[in-house]
């Protein structure tokens, strides 16, 4: 972490993220592209589940980055009250949005599976209400990040915010867990059934891998737009 | 200490000069849990059955209401600027706004569920249990709203934002408190939910002050 304190200035976090930029996006459209054909041609049906199973390729990383995603606002939120870092807040204003996006894919491609697998678009599972209680703390980040007039404010109340989410997040998980075995037993909303095999597996990493490029790339992106949008209205407010 | 009771006797003060307020938030309560009946029919044994998460529902809506103007007042007077210059600790402060938010929400809120649970047809037992966990459960809902309105303190519409920060971090405390019920039908004490929503209520005891004080901290700059 204390390597990344150089990029903590924003005009030098500017020069580094458009060294990389290009580069990134440009792997990362090559990476995805390799993945939906791995996905769609080479990894092979599923006995039960048939060709539903290739939407597993993107519900599964989607969920992990948008998990993987609240753990960096957090972080990003702690280096902003700690030492008050500005790159932090703009950052954690350019993550939260992409978070969202990737939690609202999980749950929009989790339906469309549950649909032919389970016969139902929604059900009150325990994985499927904890993704939804996440999304709904990233709504709540974003709107409070943006809520005042003075851009600073929001920054640090939703960096506050983040923190106490990530404290909650596992007591949520594990009162979510308990509710829906109160009310009925886990029926046929078990994924992890025996081992993956490699076939399905490897596809599964190599997108994974992509989308994280694909978060890395769009974070950067809309870091250096925050950037920008931030020098402007400094600029506007001296004029 | 005596900085912590003479802020907590002036805001229970405050309460007392204009008594109307907590009147409307009970008044809130009572209604919202009549319309329930209403909108879903009279069997009684599905009132029976739905009146612990209507109540639960209900308790943590009404507590919201209330909660917009818990540091609304003395941001804009400047009581606020003199606790945050005041050398006693501003964490201090936030919990004897929320304790006193409780006072006049939570106990009172505690106090009149059982008398609406009668009207779902919740047997003795259940009325108790009901009682008990809100009385557990509801300085929970105080602490977490009590963050969420010194996050949205200053915000133009802060109410519905205060809502959205609030009711995702009440759930656990609303699963538990509505489930103990549900297992007491079941044949199950609710020994293991009480504790269970004393140590969310001492989990939020022991980290939303200091929360609640850097927000406020925060707003006064």
């Amino acid at each position: 972490m204390a390597d990344l304190h150089f990029l903590a200035n924003p005009a030098r976090f500017r020069r580094f993220s458009q060294r990389v930029l290009p580069g990134l996006g440009f792997a990362t459209v090559l990476m995805l592209a390799v993945g939906a054909y791995m996905a769609f041609f080479v990894a092979p049906e599923d006995y039960q589940q048939g060709k539903t199973v290739r939407i597993m390729f993107l519900h599964v990383p989607s969920a992990w980055l948008s998990m993987g995603g609240y753990a960096l606002l957090a972080a990003l939120g702690a280096s902003l009250l700690v030492w008050r870092h500005p790159l932090a807040a703009l950052m954690a204003r350019a993550a939260a949005p992409v978070g969202a996006s990737f939690a609202a894919v999980c749950l929009l491609t989790g339906s469309l599976w549950g649909r032919p697998m389970w016969g139902t678009y929604w059900v009150w599972d325990a994985r499927l209400t904890s993704m939804l209680l996440l999304f709904f703390l990233y709504l709540g980040h974003i709107a409070l990040s943006r809520a005042y007039d003075s851009p600073e404010r929001g920054d640090r109340a939703a960096a506050i915010l983040a923190l106490i989410g990530v404290i909650n997040l596992p007591i949520i998980k594990f009162s979510v867990d308990w509710w829906n075995t109160l009310h009925q037993p886990a029926s046929i909303t078990r994924l992890d059934a025996p081992a993956i095999h490699n076939s399905i597996l490897v596809p599964l990493l190599w997108m994974a891998v992509s989308l994280l490029f694909l978060f890395v790339w769009l974070v950067l992106l809309r870091t250096e737009t925050e950037i920008d949008r931030r020098r402007l209205e400094n600029a506007e407010a001296a004029a | 200490m005596s900085g912590f009771t003479t802020l907590l006797a002036r805001d229970l003060r405050l309460v007392l000069r204009r008594p109307g307020d907590v009147g409307v938030v009970l008044a809130f309560f009572v209604v919202a849990t009549v319309l329930f009946p209403l909108g879903i029919g009279p069997e009684t044994n599905l009132l029976a059955r739905i009146a612990a998460g209507v109540l639960w529902c209900a308790a943590l809506f009404a507590a919201l209401l209330s909660l917009e103007r818990l540091f609304a007042a003395d941001y804009e007077d400047g009581t606020l600027d003199l606790l945050l210059l005041a050398p006693w600790p501003l964490e201090l402060a936030a919990l004897a706004k929320c304790l006193a938010h409780w006072i006049v929400t939570g106990l009172p809120l505690s106090l009149l569920a059982p008398f609406l649970g009668v009207a779902f047809g919740l047997d003795g037992e259940s009325l108790l249990a009901l009682g008990a966990t809100l009385l557990v459960g509801t300085p929970t809902l105080s602490l977490i709203g009590g963050l969420a309105a010194a996050l949205t303190l200053g915000a133009p519409k802060s109410g519905a934002l205060l809502a959205l920060l609030a009711l995702p971090l009440c759930v656990p405390t609303l699963i538990f408190g509505a489930g103990a019920i549900e297992t007491l039908a079941a044949g199950d004490g609710i020994v293991t939910h009480v504790a269970i929503l004393a140590a969310l209520a001492l989990v939020a005891l022991a980290t939303t002050p200091w929360a609640i004080a850097a927000a406020l901290r925060q707003a006064g700059e």
